[in-house]
């Protein structure tokens, strides 16, 4: 039986200081994988014990436009799943650099694939990597792979989640008859981990 | 066994239906909750559990559909989103009127019309207020997580049965579409034996059943509707449900259901963070009200801000359970438009707080 009252006063001074909360929005041409990329991130969080929300943007919109996620993944009970600032930025093409840019809370990180990009981010408060994730995925020989190897440059720069559990979110989330994808992508997070370059730091 | 997922809220009541012993879906798509349907035809609950998922010529035909099965005593269900949720008002108002359990899910869009495919909360009125002809009312919960969208609909069905009245999961695009963490409950087994006064085929050792919403002798209607009035009266008293968030100190009260209670939770931490003592209180049943509990803290505090997707619904029930003790305020975004935490602590600054200079 659900219970008729509940009651939530906050968490304790001791517990605050030991909150983590990462906000994430993941930003592309639909069919790049940036919902997927999202649900494995959010899959792999869940592997080690987080709490974590998935928001898509819905609509019209994702039939060939722009389409992006808010991922937010956090040791804590999530409140707002709907965000207007990021802690992190993950960005594939110029129309979500130019609509997203200046959602980076300051001091946050913003990761592109500089294929397809012609301005460039500008902000200098900010920590900007590069991966170039659409070239590096031709060369693999698997176009479908972009995602899984941004998602490796964003574990590299952010290691909030372990690879181990990754791979495991994948099995989660992947239909078992695509289990066999499984080593490929692995490989491509592990690429993303090596070729992410860093643009610019906060000091 | 209990299982961890993590999924759309739309996916969850789905999955939730099975598994609470649910004997029959009618439905018909629209969006945004479309997976609903689209989740139990893939999941073939027919070969799991026995139910029947059924994709109905129209929204009409499935509330009927679903007025059939609940005539026979069965946990049946059906969902859709607000223009759907229109067409099947004269089902429900007869379910209502024959006085049967069921369960509606209404994914609440945008309106009025066919309006926009984005989440809103203006269709409060409708679900609370009764929606359909003649004074009734719906059992209404709403959900604020996916967690909550799966364990409302065993719950929903709980009540409905226990009330021998419609129940309703009043939610919305954005809670439909998102996925979050869900743990899905042991599947109850559906039920063998049936309520007695479900139309099950007579026996000779009882007397027919019969379900019907007509009544043409008007004292005994008239006698009917105040048994109807008493239900709803017992709900009232015995069915409330709410959360609280940081009340205890709290001098301003922010009230939101749903999408828009997650948005204000949020919207406490960035107030407290800026010295301003808010709480929040989020109905969990939005029929019953929580109307006592904004009674008792409403001497307590300085302004209640209403806050829900739509112009302002709500907060006629929140004035009326306060009754002008404390001044109440809505703030609303419409058209598929979710309000940022930040801008409801704005709000809240600039209705109540900030006053003062210009006074």
């Amino acid at each position: 039986m659900h219970p008729l009252v509940l009651q939530y006063d906050g968490d304790s001074e001791e517990k605050i200081s030991k909150i983590m909360t990462e906000e994430i929005i993941i930003a592309g041409f639909g069919g790049q994988g940036v919902l997927s990329m999202g649900k494995i991130l959010a899959y792999s969080a869940i592997m080690q014990d987080q709490e974590v929300s998935w928001m898509p943007s819905y609509g019209p919109e994702m039939r060939g436009g722009t389409a992006n996620v808010t991922v937010i993944l956090s040791s804590e009970r999530i409140s707002s799943p709907i965000i207007n600032t990021f802690d992190t930025a993950i960005i594939l093409n110029q129309q979500s650099l130019d609509k997203f840019e200046n959602s980076v809370k300051p001091g946050g990180v913003l990761i592109y694939d500089g294929n397809g990009i012609s301005r460039h981010p500008e902000r200098r408060d900010i920590n900007i990597y590069r991966i170039d994730a659409a070239s590096e995925a031709a060369k693999l020989g698997s176009a479908k792979a972009v995602n899984m190897i941004v998602l490796g440059g964003y574990l590299k720069v952010k290691p909030l989640v372990e690879l181990q559990n990754v791979v495991k979110g994948l099995a989660e989330s992947l239909p078992q008859r695509h289990h066999s994808l499984i080593p490929m992508n692995e490989k491509a997070i592990k690429r993303g981990m090596e070729i992410v370059n860093t643009v610019h730091e906060v000091g | 066994m209990k299982e961890l997922k993590l999924m759309k809220g739309n996916e969850a009541i789905a999955e939730a239906a099975i598994r609470a012993g649910a004997d029959a879906y009618f439905g018909y798509p629209i969006t945004p909750q479309s997976e609903v349907l689209e989740y139990l035809m893939a999941e073939r609950p027919h070969e799991r559990t026995g139910m029947i998922v059924l994709q109905a010529e129209s929204e009409i035909a499935a509330i009927n559909m679903v007025y059939g099965g609940a005539a026979c005593g069965r946990k049946v269900m059906t969902s859709s989103s607000s223009p759907g949720i229109s067409l099947k008002q004269e089902g429900l108002s007869y379910i209502a009127g024959s006085e049967l359990p069921c369960l509606v899910v209404n994914v609440v869009r945008g309106g009025p019309g066919l309006g926009t495919i984005q989440p809103a909360q203006s269709d409060y009125f409708q679900a609370v207020k009764g929606g359909g002809h003649g004074d009734y009312r719906l059992i209404v919960l709403a959900p604020a997580s996916v967690q909550e969208m799966a364990d409302f609909v065993d719950l929903g069905f709980e009540l409905a049965f226990r009330y021998r009245n419609p129940a309703m999961i009043l939610t919305d695009g954005a809670l439909g579409q998102m996925m979050e963490k869900v743990w899905l409950k042991e599947p109850k087994p559906r039920m063998t034996e049936y309520p007695e006064w479900a139309t099950t085929g007579k026996t000779p050792d009882r007397e027919r059943n019969i379900i019907t919403s007509l009544e043409l002798d008007s004292g005994r209607q008239e006698k009917f509707n105040l048994k109807l009035q008493a239900k709803y009266r017992e709900m009232e008293e015995k069915e409330v449900r709410y959360e609280t968030i940081e009340c205890e100190d709290a001098e301003y009260l922010l009230v939101a259901y749903g999408t828009s209670a997650r948005i204000c939770q949020k919207s406490v931490q960035v107030a407290r963070e800026n010295g301003i003592k808010v709480g929040l209180l989020r109905p969990m049943t939005l029929f019953p009200f929580p109307k006592k509990i904004l009674r008792e803290m409403a001497p307590k505090l300085k302004g209640i801000l209403s806050v829900e997707m739509s112009t302002g619904q709500m907060v006629e029930d929140v004035m009326l359970a306060v009754n002008g003790l404390v001044e109440v305020e809505h703030y609303g975004r419409m058209g598929g438009i979710i309000p940022a935490p930040d801008e409801i602590v704005s709000v809240l600054e600039e209705k109540f707080i900030k006053q003062n200079y210009y006074g």
